[in-house]
């Protein structure tokens, strides 16, 4: 299972993240090797097996649509690497 | 009398007397750090003035009669955990400036009984490693040779504990991330049932695995924390209504012929699996020994789907991992790179700057995985093996109560042995993968040491909810095992 470099960077952009040429030839490997070890996974006979969605087995865990106080701008902005008034600023977006 | 000797339960009852004060305790274990944590650097913060202050407000509070269990006990957090107003890095660059405004529920928890937390420790970058090697500011050394790793992702939890750093601290386990540091170290580790433990608060790494849960001393502490931590949470909707049981009591409760007709089942493909250390071995075949003599009946069992864990567990956590790390974009918290000069190229500039290989590469793989074309083939198959991997479970625990396993085909390996491929990082996973798969409890008791003198644990898991068998079994095998040295001497 051989993951080329042009996956990588198709990859790599979805996942927002910047990887140098150097990385892109050790991921592609790393990558290659990893999902080669997990191909072992076609080997199952998963004929009618339902896809665990986790290990809650609860359903539609509901609650009271009740407001109980919001901690307010200054809380929730406190952590903000920019802010401007009571939003958080970004580099351009279009 | 060496109070950063003292276990939980000890403490607990030397406050209650009178007979030392929480300041005197915190003030006993703030020393030892500072002694000792340059060599073994368990901590990332230590909150000495927070500490003491807790510990000021619990001795009031201890004067009044209003001691609860945990009132000025000083409990060491994996900085995994969010604590209000005390910096949460998850080993991570890109929260090393990060300062929570809330609690985690587990913090709140503690903070309602007037714990005191005395600092957060090391563990890998964003749980993803089993040595500790993957946090972004250092390596935790293994308190019994410090050339070794303590094990991970609790690392800095395990090696706190095994120091005499606190009383007890929270770990929390996502493929073994709590019972493998805590066999690593010597310690006592138990990751409960899947929902047991409100995860609010918890910073996300794969949220259909994650649990947090107690690394203690003994199994009797064990059972102390679970007593506190264990319970339905609102803030949670994983959380499961199960009734908590009084753990304590129990083990209270326990006599010499508690544990008689109890099955434990041996999965006999686990002994299969390649490079198990023979010491590991010895200590495992002993360990069944102690059992037998307890009137525990061995018996042999199938985990058909065990050759499929590892492969199944490296999909589903990466996948899920790579949802959960979508938010450390430098919007709202954390690190931002202020030199992009639009948002796509921020995110990217951020992330990269921010995140570690380890979790770089999980990421690219769940992103992979999770892609147009690949989902089906990849997280859609692994969720179908992971079906199977808990029908497996099911129809063990039809044939005995308890199954019984080493935590780690080898002691802990010396610090940078297996860096170099991350496949042999994930295979060394196998024992302690399928608990957290399969959603059951499991905890990792210490079972002696290796020729070379490092700690080796076993692990009992069993069905879902039934920690009180694991306690009862960990307590009684405990006690009748009586290791002599419980502890490393630190130089």
């Amino acid at each position: 299972m051989k993951i080329s470099k042009e996956e990588i960077e198709k990859i790599a952009h979805l996942a927002r993240l910047d990887i140098d040429e150097t990385q892109k030839e050790t991921l592609s490997g790393q990558l290659s090797h990893i999902l080669g070890y997990i191909d072992k996974l076609t080997d199952v006979d998963v004929e009618g097996v339902i896809p665990s969605s986790g290990a809650a087995f609860l359903t539609n865990v509901l609650r009271e649509d009740q407001f109980s106080g919001s901690p307010g701008p200054d809380v929730t902005l406190a952590n903000a690497p920019e802010r401007d008034q009571d939003f958080y600023a970004v580099p351009r977006v279009v | 009398m060496d109070l950063h000797a003292l276990t939980l339960a000890n403490a607990q009852k030397l406050l209650a007397r009178g007979k030392i004060s929480s300041v005197e305790l915190t003030a006993a274990f703030l020393d030892r750090i500072q002694a000792h944590d340059d060599r073994i650097k368990s901590f990332i913060t230590v909150d000495k003035p927070g500490a003491l202050a807790q510990a000021q407000k619990a001795d009031e509070l201890i004067a009044k009669g209003l001691q609860a269990p945990f009132t000025g006990i000083p409990i060491a957090l994996k900085d995994l955990l969010c604590t209000q107003g005390v910096k949460t890095t998850c080993a991570s660059k890109i929260l090393d400036n990060f300062i929570p405004r809330y609690d985690a529920t587990v913090v709140a928890k503690l903070k309602a009984e007037q714990a005191v937390l005395i600092g957060k420790t090391n563990l890998d970058e964003f749980a993803m490693g089993s040595s500790t090697e993957n946090s972004s500011f250092r390596v935790t050394r293994n308190p019994w040779n410090l050339d070794h790793v303590p094990g991970g992702s609790s690392g800095g939890s395990a090696a706190a504990v095994a120091a005499q750093f606190c009383c007890g601290a929270l770990g929390t386990d996502t493929g073994g991330s709590i019972r493998q540091p805590a066999s690593h170290c010597g310690v006592v580790g138990l990751k409960p049932t899947y929902g047991r433990v409100s995860r609010f608060g918890l910073v996300s790494y794969a949220s259909s695995l994650d649990q947090i849960g107690p690394i203690t001393r003994d199994v009797a502490d064990a059972a102390m924390m679970m007593n506190l931590i264990c319970g339905n949470d609102p803030k949670d909707s994983t959380s499961a209504r199960v009734d908590v049981p009084d753990f304590t009591l129990a083990l209270q409760q326990f006599e010499s012929q508690s544990l008689r007709g109890m099955k434990a089942g041996i999965p006999k493909e686990y002994l299969d699996v390649e490079g198990i250390d023979p010491d590991v071995l010895a200590l495992f075949e002993r360990a069944k020994k102690v059992l037998e003599g307890l009137g525990v009946e061995i018996v042999e069992i199938s985990l058909p789907h065990t050759e499929y864990v590892v492969a199944a567990y490296y999909i589903i956590a990466p996948c899920e991992a790579s949802s959960n790390l979508a938010r450390f974009d430098g919007v709202r918290y954390g690190f931002r790179d202020h030199s992009s000069q639009d948002i796509i190229e921020m995110y990217k500039k951020t992330k990269s700057k921010g995140f570690g290989p380890e979790v770089q590469r999980r990421i690219i793989i769940g992103t992979y995985a999770l892609s147009a074309g690949y989902y089906d083939a990849y997280y859609g198959r692994a969720s179908q093996v992971r079906t199977l991997i808990m029908e497996d479970f099911t129809k063990a625990f039809d044939q005995c109560d308890l199954i019984l396993s080493p935590v780690a085909p080898t002691p802990a390996f010396k610090i940078g042995e297996n860096t170099g491929d991350p496949l042999t990082m994930y295979l060394s996973d196998i024992f302690t993968l399928s608990a957290n798969m399969a959603g059951v409890p499991g905890i990792s008791v210490p079972a002696g040491v290796s020729s070379l003198g490092l700690p080796v644990g076993i692990q009992m898991m069993a069905k879902r909810f039934d920690e009180m068998s694991l306690l009862r079994a960990g307590f009684g095998f405990e006690r009748a095992l009586d290791l002599k040295t419980r502890f490393p001497v630190l130089s």
